[in-house]
């Protein structure tokens, strides 16, 4: 009608009134991340007893407190679920480590009120280094994982005290951990939340802030963070692996707002890392083959 | 209404959030015998409604095979368990459990009457979708039931339905065009997504699926979960009676065993189904609907 609109029958002069039109909103990558704080901290805390009292029947944590977020969030999770005095804390510092991540694990301890140790591996990593003189960096930041890992399970056998992981499911996905040391305690509450979230969690259960707000870091080399090392933030390798995660190909992420380099970056060490978060191979040669066949849950 | 018939009575309901050890069918049992007990001094109920693999847990793989029981061992099983909780009068229970039928495998749900001189399987529905993606994988253990039955319970007739097979519309849909005034389900749903406002999305959906169920059908809705974590999978117990009109007649917490009590009135369920008859337009409009062609169904042969 290009006159006029006709009304109940009538028809009247000028244009039709303009109806108010509703837009859907647009898919936003970022709040698909967000968590309810309490909701999480709740669930997360029932797990570890479940864990812990329930299947185990044990009732003391013991973890490496780094002076990081991620050991920040899980010692806050463990007091919550299990009482102060049943965590245990172990600092672990390496000789070049930051002084910084030892005054930041310090805040957590005096914030808690849990038990607190400081083991130096500095020996003991230089013990073998002296017959491995041409280790690079990168193995030298395994060695001392590893370390931390052997002493952390040495301290559990001591106290009675379960390990429990430290691991976020970014880093996880990225492969930016040491095999068989960062990832070998038993139960780890926060493995399926992205950096992001326990960023969230963190907020919520009142985390400090110089914890919360300061550069994340393997501290295993001087001025190292992890945004430099993986060659991307936090907040845009999180949205990318949530929606690789999710069954999107490249080429929507892409038409989602990011760029075809950093969507590149992330699924190359996803899918370069598949084996870090399996078990070893093992050749099957029988019809009873453990894991394959012989299908057993973690549990039973 | 306007006639002096005596009202029917409303069903006493007892619903029973579980929290099972994994595979130690001993431990479970003592602790089924403690909450029967507790139900039985509160005021035994007419039915009492239990989760899926109630005492083994949910996630077994391949230990299936080492706890699956007949349906006459199971019903067996629950008899003695009220009885040794001093359940002194006769009770219906709706439970699930892995079934061995002979060497075939199924994830089933029982419907008993126990508590007499001995028990008496009324029903066993196996379970028929078997969700086989993600976190699931129980089409390469178990076996699917090929048949969705109406059978009599203490509020009329009724249907099982479990986990998944809930999911789907078709089977409410079906269990009420073939009489059901009640669906119970026994469940174990592992709860996920963690951006809701105060509730997992898993639970959630689930809410908003069987409230729909009951409201379109206009039938009870009785959602019995599974509670406690297996292996790091949280079971999201939110067991729930839902009414014919499809509001929340009560719910229980995501992760606490629990018992619900509630009562399915009679009155409720005829109240809502004359208020909104969309059953009855169901089966008017069904033949036009199930006998186009278009829909991709086998052709069944035609009656010697």
């Amino acid at each position: 009608m290009t006159e006029g609109a006709r009304v109940n029958g009538v028809h009247t002069a000028g244009p039709p009134a303009l109806v108010p039109v509703i837009e859907a909103r647009r898919i936003d990558p970022v709040a698909a991340l967000a968590i309810d704080g309490p909701m999480t901290a709740k669930w997360l805390e029932a797990f570890l007893r479940d864990e812990l009292l329930g299947r185990r029947g044990i009732g003391r944590a013991v973890l490496g407190l780094s002076g990081g977020i991620d050991s920040a969030v899980v010692a806050y999770l463990c007091a919550r679920a299990l009482g102060p005095q049943n965590v245990y804390a172990i600092r672990m510092p390496y000789r070049t480590s930051s002084a910084d991540s030892l005054r930041d694990a310090q805040l957590v301890i005096d914030e808690l009120g849990i038990n607190a140790q400081t083991i130096e591996i500095s020996d003991a990593v230089d013990g073998y280094l002296r017959a491995a003189p041409d280790a690079d960096a990168r193995r030298k930041g395994n060695v001392m994982a590893r370390m931390r890992m052997l002493t952390l399970f040495d301290q559990s056998a001591k106290l009675g005290a379960l390990p429990i992981g430290t691991g976020n499911k970014t880093e996880r996905l990225m492969g930016y951990f040491t095999w068989h040391a960062d990832d070998t305690p038993p139960v780890n509450p926060i493995g399926d939340l992205f950096k992001t979230q326990v960023w969230a969690l963190a907020r919520y259960l009142h985390v400090p802030m110089r914890v919360i707000d300061k550069a994340p870091s393997a501290d295993l080399e001087a001025n190292q963070t992890d945004e430099s090392d993986l060659g991307i933030t936090y907040a845009k390798a999180d949205q990318i692996l949530n929606l690789i995660l999710a069954g999107y190909r490249d080429a929507t992420i892409v038409a989602r707002g990011f760029a075809w380099a950093d969507v590149g970056l992330v699924r190359r060490r996803v899918d370069g890392t598949h084996w870090k978060r399996h078990l070893p191979t093992t050749a099957l040669v029988s019809g009873t083959a453990i894991n394959e066949f012989y299908l057993r849950p973690v549990d039973y | 209404m306007k006639h002096d018939a005596p009202a029917p009575p409303a069903i006493e309901l007892a619903v029973v959030q579980f929290k099972p050890v994994k595979g130690d069918v001993r431990a479970n049992r003592a602790a089924l015998e403690a909450i029967f007990a507790q139900v039985a001094a509160a005021g035994p109920p007419n039915i009492i409604v239990l989760p899926e693999a109630c005492l083994t847990g949910y996630f077994l793989e391949g230990a299936v095979y080492e706890l699956a029981l007949t349906a006459e061992a199971f019903a067996q099983t629950l008899h003695a368990t009220w009885a040794a909780a001093g359940g002194a009068v006769p009770v219906e229970i709706a439970c699930g459990f892995f079934e061995n039928d002979g060497g075939t495998f199924y994830n089933s749900a029982l419907y008993a009457r126990v508590g007499g001189a001995r028990p008496e399987i009324v029903h066993v529905h196996r379970k028929m979708f078997l969700p086989t993606y993600g976190v699931f994988d129980e089409e390469r253990f178990l076996s699917r039931g090929r048949n969705l039955g109406v059978f009599p319970s203490a509020f009329g007739p009724a249907a099982l339905l479990i986990c998944e097979d809930a999911w789907h519309s078709i089977m409410p849909t079906v269990a009420a065009l073939k009489g059901a005034h009640v669906l119970f389900v026994p469940s174990a749903s592992p709860g996920r997504g963690l951006c809701g406002s105060g509730e997992l999305e898993s639970v959630a959906r689930w809410k908003s699926i069987l409230r729909a169920h009951a409201s379109e059908h206009g039938v009870y809705i009785v959602y019995a979960g599974l509670t406690g974590f297996e292996g790091g999978k949280g079971m999201a117990g939110s067991s729930c009676v839902i009414s014919p009109g499809g509001d929340f007649v009560v719910e229980a917490p995501a992760l606490d065993a629990c018992i619900l009590r509630a009562q399915l009135d009679p009155a409720e369920f005829e109240v809502a189904r004359a208020t909104l008859p969309l059953l009855g337009d169901l089966a008017s409009v069904l033949p036009d609907l199930w006998f186009d062609a278009e829909i991709p169904l086998p052709k069944r042969a035609a009656p010697a």
